[in-house]
Parts: C-alpha cells; structure tokens; sequence
C-alpha cells in the first residue's frame, strides 16, 4: 500500500508542477502587461475578492454542489437500470437508443427555460438539465460493458445451467464494473457543466447565478472565482468516483488500463 | 456412455442462408474413454462438442448421454474453452468453485476439495492469487481444475491448449493424461494437433469440412502411461500418416 501511494504521488507530480506554473505565467503577465481587472483578474486579485465575501461564495458553491449531486446520483439510479435494459435485447436496444441520441442532440440550454415554466422554478428542472447533461456517457459505456463478456463466459454460464438473472448478476454486472466506473467518471465531470447550465437560465442561488451577477456588474475576479471553484469540485468528484473504484473493486482499474493497452 | 446417432446441423446465417455444419454424425464413446477430434478449421468439431454439452440443439438426430437424449446442458458434463475465460474479478479459489456456486452444489467441503485439485495441478499457493497475475499455462490450469472440481463423467475440451507455447502444450498434456488417469471420465478433446491428438487418445475422430463429417476414426493401439518418446514407435508413425493423408486427400478433393 505504501508504495503504491508513494508513486501515485510520484506520478502526480508533473501535473502539479504545470498547474503551477500556469498560475505563476497569468500572474507574472497580468502585471508585466498591465492587463486590465474586469478583462482578466491575477490570480492574486480572485484570491482577495473571494476570501472576502467567503461564506457567501460557500453559500453558492453549497447549493451548487447539492445539484450536481442529485443531478449525479440521478443519472446513475437511471442508467444502470436503462442499461440492463437495453442490454437485455436487440430489440429493445434498437427502440430506446434513437430516444437516447434524441436527448443528447437537444440543446440543455434551450431546454431549461421550458423545463422551469413547467415544473416550476424550484430544484427540480436544474436536477433535470444536469441528469440529461450527464447520463449518456454512463449508459452507452454500461451497455458496451454488459456486452463485452466473452461468449465462453456466457456458455460456461448456460453450462452451469445457471438462468438469465443469474447471468446477469454474476457474470455480466461484475464484468461490466470497470466500464461502469469509466462513464461514472465522465458523468461526474458533466454533473458539474449540467448544474451550471441550469442555474445559468434560472436559479437565485448557485455558482452559475454569482458567475452571471457577478458579471452584470463587471465584477469579474469574484466570477473568475467561481470558476475556479467549479473546476475544483469536478476534478474532486471525478478523483471520488476513481477512489471509490480502487477501494471497492481493486481488481477494476488495473482491468481497464489492460484492456486499453490492447485497444 | 455417450451416443451420437446421425446428428445433423443447420445454422441459418447472418444473410439468411442455411449452413450445414456437421452431417450424418454418429459416434460412440465408452465411460472413461479418451477421445480426440482432428479436423481443419470448419469442419464443426466446436459445434459437436457444443451438441454434446447441451448448449446447441441438434437440428435432427439424437445425442444420447447415459440412455437419456440431451436437450440441455447437464450437471455432469463439464467444459474447458482454448482461452482460460476465468472471471477477472475473482482470485483463482473463487474462479474454480465458481461454477459449483452457479449450481448451488458449494457447501463447506468443496473450498478444500479446490484446494486440493489445485495442489494436483501444481498450483498449490495461487488460491489468493488474481487471473492477471498468472501466466497462460496457469490461467488454463486452473480452468482445468474449475471443470474437474464438478466431478465430470464427461468432459469437453475446446482446444484448451491451444493458446499456449509448444512446450507448455506438452507440459499441460501429460498433466491432463495424470489427471484423468486418477478419474472414471470420458474426455472429449478437439484439437489441430496430429501428435497431441494421438498422444492423448485412444481413439481419433478424423473429420473433414464442409460440411463436417467423420472421414474415419483410428484406433491408437499404445500403451498408457503414453510418454513423449512414443512419438518415435512404429505405431504413433502409422496413426500419424493415416490422419495426415485423410486431411489431405479431404482437402485436395475439395479443392478439384
């Protein structure tokens, strides 16, 4: 274990270094050049403005993190069960999948306006456009795990006389995992672009909303900010879905990285 | 034990069209017996095999295991794939007793009944031990083990050996003729290898394509326990050339 910590850090490290040094460079130029605040703040300047309204942009980053979460857990509670689904039958994939392909080629922003006139301007059509934004990815990669398994698999399966659940559960689901766990991680990442959209287009609270507001009043550190929030909790919740992979199923990701070594 | 009476079949391809795989199959083998089939790609020794497990309906003709037709997989035939198929996710303990589990048959005495197989096989401190940490010729040890730990009458090998190099190959097949020496089990063996063919058998099913049909079956009149250095004696050179030419003769005929 300790090693292996060891040179997981090891292995971060030049991705450190040029995160770094990208702060220094935009830093350094913004005062060499003399660039204007509400054109691009220093780093510096988006630290001041945000440590001094800090329990108000918690407050924002709080509410947020509250949509991309349901946005999240709603995406998975839907995709698994939609996979299996569609796994299940070539019929049932060739009638669901054009329904799919319908609702990724539909823009999320036109759609949240109409989605908050019906349902209200309350939680739930920003919960919406952040599950529509986000659950594809996840589907279309537990799909192709499900039907991944190899044939012999199957057959040793019907071999052992064992029906169409049991194959499911012990075959084909666990088989699936690392696959799962690669549209978990784009679905993260895309819970966070999701929950944005919707409070662009409405919502009273939210870092999309202190973005917009902040804006309208050429406040642009503040809203630099946000931004800088916004990466930090994809990054975090993408890093919490691969922790949660190596913790759960170690055998997983060590799968994956094969299988794309002889992609 | 194992009966095939003039099984015939069909499958209907991807365009629609009927494809005949086998014809006119009909085949005996005796419990214990060890038998080898040898054919070009195509000829059906994969569907044959898979007929006999239950997994594919013959499309006329009966396949009859212990005076009983098969019409869908049984508990006491057991399969071995040419890829080791072993669940990446379980270590090699799990990967044997899985199919027992499978068949609710798992109860206290069979984890150390596993363990034991394993130590047969040579793998004797692998239990905890990943499928990706093991080489080719391990992984298909223990799909080896995984079959024989359900106590077989039957068992059917789907060139098991070979993905594996030359010398693990030969390695692995006096380790099978071991394993099935200590066992009252029918072994049903397909391969494209002439010499692993005769080395394991007694009796070798010749078959030629398109579709598949027995060309002849050979008696391997050796001595057991075979070794290595049979390949020199008069009769392994005899069972060679007569399969070698029915393959040949099959092939140049097809070709004119």
């Amino acid at each position: 274990m300790r090693p292996d910590r060891k040179a997981r850090l090891l292995a971060s490290l030049p991705a450190w270094g040029a995160t770094i040094a990208l702060f220094l460079v935009w830093e350094i130029s913004v005062h060499v050049f003399q660039i204007r605040e509400f054109i691009l703040p220093a780093p510096s300047a988006i630290w001041q403005a945000c440590i001094g309204v800090w329990p108000n942009l918690l407050g924002h980053s709080m509410a947020t993190l509250g949509t991309v979460l349901m946005g999240f857990f709603a995406s998975v509670i839907i995709s698994l069960p939609l996979a299996m689904l569609i796994a299940s039958s070539p019929t049932i994939s060739a009638a669901i999948y054009p329904l799919l392909v319908i609702t990724q080629s539909i823009p999320k922003v036109a759609l949240a306006p109409i989605l908050i006139v019906a349902l209200g301007a309350n939680e739930m059509p920003r919960i919406i456009v952040t599950f529509l934004v986000a659950f594809f990815p996840l589907v279309v990669s537990s799909v192709a795990g499900l039907l991944a398994v190899p044939p012999e698999l199957i057959e040793l399966g019907r071999a052992c006389r064992a029906g169409r659940f049991q194959e499911l559960l012990r075959i084909r689901l666990p088989f699936a995992v690392p696959f799962v766990f690669g549209g978990l991680k784009v679905a993260a990442a895309l819970s966070v672009v999701g929950a944005v959209v919707a409070e662009f287009v409405g919502a009273d609270a939210g870092l999309g909303y202190l973005i917009q507001t902040s804006m309208a009043f050429f406040r642009t550190p503040l809203a630099f900010g946000a931004v800088v929030v916004l990466a930090i909790m994809g990054i975090v919740l993408f890093q919490a879905v691969a922790l949660a992979e190596r913790l759960l199923f170690p055998w997983s990701s060590s799968v994956e990285g094969t299988n794309k070594a002889a992609g | 034990m194992i009966n095939l009476r003039g099984v015939q079949k069909t499958f209907r391809g991807r365009d629609g069209a009927a494809v005949e795989a086998l014809r006119d199959i009909s085949l005996d083998v005796a419990p214990g017996e060890f038998v080898a089939i040898v054919g070009a790609s195509g000829c059906g020794k994969s569907t044959l095999l898979r007929l006999v497990a239950g997994l594919v309906p013959a499309s006329s003709g009966q396949v009859i295991l212990d005076g009983a037709p098969v019409t869908e997989p049984r508990t006491d035939t057991a399969m071995v794939f040419q890829a080791a198929t072993l669940l990446p996710w379980a270590d090699v303990l799990r990967n044997v007793t899985f199919p027992m589990r499978l068949m609710h048959r798992h109860d206290a005495t069979i984890d150390d009944k596993a363990r034991a197989l394993l130590a047969t096989a040579g793998l004797n401190g692998f239990e905890t031990k990943l499928p990706r940490e093991l080489s080719g010729g391990m992984q298909q040890r223990v799909a080896i083990c995984r079959a024989l730990l359900q106590e077989p009458r039957v068992l059917l090998m789907d060139e098991p050996f070979g993905a594996l190099d030359a010398l693990t190959r030969e390695e692995m097949s006096l380790e099978l003729l071991r394993l099935w020496s200590t066992r009252q089990m029918a072994v049903i063996f397909v391969t494209h290898s002439i010499s692993e063919a005769i080395l394991l058998a007694d009796r070798v099913v010749v078959m030629s394509p398109r579709p598949g049909r027995i060309a002849d079956i050979i008696n391997v009149a050796l001595p057991r326990p075979r070794a290595f250095e049979q390949e020199g004696t008069e009769e392994f050179q005899r069972c060679a050339a007569h399969i070698r030419s029915l393959i040949f003769q099959g092939r140049s005929a097809h070709a004119a």
